[in-house]
C-alpha cells in the first residue's frame, strides 16, 4: 500500500517535470556579476525577462553570482562539477584563464554569416583587444568601462580654478591638486586634491598611468609582461610622488569602496574611478561635478575594464544558438541604451550612441560621452595566462611601493621575474 | 548468545552509520584526497594533473608569501587568543554580578557573536575608513589626530583586523565563562570571604582555577578560530597591502579559487592540517591533566 502510493508519487513528479521541461524548448543558465553600485542587477533581470516574454521558446535563468571574482569562481567550479552555465558575464581579462581551463568556446562557431561577422566588427576596437586572441572571438563586450576623472566644480571654484576645466596633463593634475588640497595649521588635511584608489586591485588605475606614459603591460598573446619597463617604473614613481612629494593625495592604500563617498563628502576634489560609477555619482553628488578623460603624459590613455559574455562548452547546439541570439539582442541598440543609462557602463557599439534615446540622454548629460571618446586612446586591460596570479603579483608589488616598503625599480623587477617564471610555460 | 552479539553489533554500527557517512564524506575522504593531490601538479583543462613528487612542498618551502602568512597567522593567534579570553572572563565576571540591567548588558556583549561576520566587517570598515570613518572623526575631535589609514598601512592593517576579531569572539567566549561561573558553588566563595580573603585572592585562588576546564575548551576553540576565521579579511583588507594582513586560510583560498592552483593549494592545506592537529594534540596532552580539580 505504502509502496504503491510512493510509486504513484514518483511517477506523478516525473511526469510533471517532463511536461514542464518540454514546455520550454531551450533552457539557458546565465551567470552575471555586479561590480559597482547602482541598478545593474535589476536591469539585467528586467532585460532578460523582456527577452523571455518576447521569445517563449527560450527560458533564461539569470543568476546573480556576486562580484566578478565570485562569478568566475562559481563558473569554474560549476564547470568542473559537470554543470556549467551556457552563458556568463566574466571579466574580459579572464579570457586566457578560461581558455587554459578549456571551459569556453569561440563565438565564431555560431557567427558564420557575413552579417554576423559585420556585427562583431561593430564593437569598439579597444574593447575587442581583450576579447579576441589567436584570430578568434571569445568574448562579446557587455559590461564594459574605462576609468575617468571626476571633479568637484564647486571645490575648483573655491580654489580659484576654472570650474569647467579639468587637468589635462600629469603636471596640471599636481598643480591643480596643490591648489585644491586644504591643510590647517597642524598639517591636518580636510580636502585632498586627488584620489586614485589602490586597495584590492591597484593595477587597474595604475595601468592608466602606464599607458599614458607609453607603456604596455602585457603582450596580446597573454604570455609576456613588461612590468620592469622604465616607463612603468616612472609611472609608478609619479603615483607615489602624488602623496609623498607633492602631497596632493592621501598616503598609503586608498580604499575603492569609500572613494565615491569621499568625493561626495568633499574629502577629495578629484577622483579616478570607473565610469560604471557615473549614475551613482549623478544620483548622489550634492554639488556640480565634471567628468574628464584621464590626464596625459606622452599621450592620453586608459585601460578598458569590465566584463564580457562568454560561451561555455558543454552546451547543446541549440542552447549555443539561443545564447548567441540572446547576446546579439541584449547588445543591440535599444537594450544597450537602457543598460548604459541605468548603470553608466559604456555602450560597446557605436550604433547605440546614434539612437534617439542615447542622444536625448547625452544631450541632457554630456559626461556620459567622455568614456566613449576616451576609447580612442584606451588599451587592453592587463590580461595574461594565469591572470589572477600574475596580476596578483603585480598588485602586491604596487602595494609594497605605495606603502613605502620597496622602491619602484626593485619591486617591479621582482614582479617581472615572478611573472616570467609563471608565463614561460605558455611561450 | 552468538546471535544476540551479532545483532547488537549490527545495531551499533547502523546507529553510527549516518554520522560516519557524513564524517567520511566531508572530512576524512577530502583530507586524504587533499594529501594525495598535494603530490600532483594542478590539472588545467588542457593539461591533466601529473605526479610531481615533493615539488609542491619545495615550492612551499621557498614561497616568501607562505612564510609571511604563517608569521601573520602566528601574530594573529597571539593577538587574538589571550586578549579575547581575558576580555571574556572580565565581561563574564561583570555580568555575573548583580547589577542593574544585567540581562541588557549580557545581550549587548553577546550581540557581536550573533551578527554575521561579513556584516561586522562592513561596520568596522566604516569605523576604519580614513577621512570620514568613526575613528578618524572621534580621534580627530578628541586629540586632534590627523587622518590614519588603519587598513591601508602594512604596520596597522593586521592589528586592525585583530581588534575586530577580538570584539567578535569575546562575547561568544563570555557565554561559556558565564555558564562556568554559575556552576561554581557559592559556599566556596562565602567561606573564603569569612576567612577575610580579598576579591583578588578569591579570583586567583578559587574562581580562576575552577574555570580552567572552560579555559581549555575556549582556548582550543580560539586557536582553531584563529586559523579558521577569514571572512572579515575579504571585506576589510583583502589580505593587503602586499599580503600584510593575509592569513594562512585566506592564502589557501586565494591560491585555490583565485589563482586556480589547486595542486599547490592542497599542499598548503596539508600544512594547515598538520599545524592544527599538532596544536590540538599538544593542548590536550599538555593541559588536560592540569585543568581538572577533583
Amino acid at each position: 500500500m505504502i509502496k504503491s502510493t510512493f510509486l504513484k508519487a514518483v511517477a506523478a513528479t516525473a511526469l510533471s517535470v517532463s511536461t514542464w521541461a518540454s514546455a520550454h524548448a531551450v533552457d539557458l543558465q546565465f551567470y552575471f556579476p555586479v561590480a559597482v553600485g547602482g541598478k545593474a542587477a535589476d536591469t539585467i533581470q528586467a532585460l532578460t525577462d523582456e527577452y523571455v516574454a518576447a521569445n517563449p521558446d527560450v527560458k533564461i535563468d539569470a543568476v546573480y553570482a556576486g562580484s566578478y571574482q565570485d562569478t568566475v569562481a562559481k563558473a569554474i567550479t560549476a564547470s568542473r562539477g559537470g554543470n556549467p552555465p551556457q552563458l556568463s558575464v566574466i571579466l574580459s581579462v579572464d579570457m586566457f584563464t578560461l581558455i587554459d581551463e578549456d571551459l569556453i568556446q569561440p563565438f565564431d562557431n555560431y557567427l558564420t554569416t557575413d552579417e554576423d561577422k559585420a556585427w562583431v566588427d561593430g564593437f569598439y576596437p579597444a574593447f575587442m583587444e581583450n576579447s579576441q586572441t589567436g584570430g578568434k572571438t571569445y568574448g562579446i563586450p557587455f559590461q564594459r568601462s574605462t576609468p575617468v576623472l571626476y571633479w568637484n566644480k564647486e571645490a575648483f571654484k573655491e580654489a580659484g580654478l576654472d570650474p569647467e576645466i579639468a587637468p589635462a596633463t600629469w603636471d596640471e593634475m599636481v598643480e591643480f591638486g596643490n591648489k585644491l588640497t586644504k591643510k590647517d595649521a597642524d598639517g591636518k588635511v580636510s580636502q585632498w586634491g586627488v584620489r586614485i584608489p589602490s586597495s584590492g586591485f591597484p593595477y587597474w588605475l595604475f595601468q592608466g598611468l602606464a599607458i599614458e606614459n607609453g607603456a604596455t603591460l602585457a603582450n596580446a598573446e597573454g604570455n609576456k609582461t613588461n612590468f620592469d619597463d622604465p616607463k612603468v617604473v616612472e609611472a609608478l614613481q609619479y603615483l607615489v610622488d602624488l602623496s609623498t612629494k607633492h602631497e596632493v593625495m592621501a598616503p598609503g592604500i586608498i580604499e575603492w569602496g569609500a572613494t565615491p563617498k569621499a568625493f561626495f563628502e568633499g574629502q577629495t576634489a578629484m577622483m579616478w574611478t570607473s565610469t560604471g560609477n557615473l549614475t551613482n555619482v549623478r544620483d548622489n553628488a550634492p554639488f556640480d561635478f565634471g567628468v574628464a578623460m584621464l590626464p596625459s603624459k606622452e599621450t592620453r590613455g586608459a585601460p578598458t575594464g569590465g566584463g564580457n559574455f562568454y560561451l561555455f562548452k558543454g552546451a547543446s547546439d541549440e542552447q549555443n544558438k539561443a545564447a548567441v541570439e540572446f547576446v546579439q539582442w541584449i547588445t543591440a541598440p535599444a537594450q544597450s541604451a537602457k543598460w548604459t543609462i541605468a548603470t553608466g557602463y559604456v555602450a560597446p557599439r557605436a550604433e547605440t550612441w546614434e539612437t534617439e534615446t542615447m542622444k536625448a540622454y547625452t544631450a541632457d548629460f554630456a559626461p556620459a560621452l567622455i568614456a566613449r571618446d576616451q576609447l580612442e586612446f584606451a588599451k587592453a586591460e592587463l590580461s595574461t595566462y594565469q591572470n589572477q596570479r600574475v596580476t596578483g603579483i603585480f598588485n602586491d608589488a604596487l602595494a609594497s611601493v605605495i606603502t613605502g616598503k620597496k622602491d619602484a625599480t626593485t619591486a617591479l623587477k621582482e614582479a617581472q621575474a615572478q611573472a616570467d617564471g609563471i608565463l614561460s610555460e605558455y611561450r | 548468545m552468538r546471535v544476540t552479539f551479532k545483532r547488537d553489533w549490527i545495531h551499533g554500527w547502523l546507529l553510527l552509520l549516518p554520522a560516519m557517512v557524513f564524517l567520511f564524506a566531508f572530512t576524512h575522504i577530502p583530507a586524504v584526497t587533499t594529501f594525495i593531490n598535494s603530490f600532483y601538479s594542478t590539472p588545467r583543462g588542457r593539461r591533466p594533473a601529473k605526479f610531481i613528487g615533493l615539488e609542491n612542498y619545495e615550492r612551499l618551502w621557498d614561497d616568501p608569501v607562505f612564510w609571511k602568512v604563517m608569521f601573520n597567522n602566528l601574530w594573529f593567534a597571539l593577538g587574538t587568543i589571550p586578549l579575547s579570553i581575558a576580555l571574556s572572563i572580565a565581561m563574564a565576571l561583570w555580568v555575573n554580578d548583580k547589577l542593574a540591567g544585567r540581562s541588557l548588558v549580557r545581550m549587548a556583549y553577546f550581540t557581536p557573536t550573533v551578527l554575521p561576520l561579513i556584516a561586522v566587517a562592513n561596520i568596522w570598515l566604516f569605523f576604519y575608513t580614513p577621512g570620514f570613518g568613526l575613528f578618524d572623526q572621534v580621534f580627530g575631535a578628541l586629540f586632534g589626530w590627523s587622518s590614519t589609514n588603519w587598513l591601508g598601512d602594512p604596520a596597522t592593517a593586521l592589528n586592525a583586523v585583530i581588534v575586530v576579531t577580538v570584539w567578535k569572539e569575546a562575547g561568544f567566549f563570555m557565554i561559556f565563562y558565564l555558564a562556568a561561573l554559575q556552576a561554581i558553588p557559592v559556599s566556596l566563595i562565602e567561606a573564603a570571604r569569612i576567612e577575610g580573603a580579598s576579591c583578588w585572592t578569591i579570583f586567583w585562588r578559587i574562581t580562576f582555577p575552577l574555570l580552567m576546564p572552560t579555559t581549555l575548551f575556549v582556548s582550543i576553540n580560539a586557536v582553531i578560530n584563529s586559523f579558521r576565521l577569514v571572512d572579515h579579511i575579504f571585506i576589510l583588507t583583502d589580505g593587503g597591502p602586499d599580503n600584510a594582513s593575509s592569513l594562512l586560510l585566506f592564502y589557501i583560498y586565494e591560491v585555490a579559487f583565485r589563482f586556480w592552483e589547486t595542486g599547490y593549494a592542497a599542499t598548503l592545506t596539508v600544512a594547515l592540517l598538520l599545524l592544527l592537529s599538532a596544536l590540538a594534540i599538544g593542548q590536550f596532552f599538555f593541559f588536560d591533566r592540569k585543568v581538572h580539580y577533583k
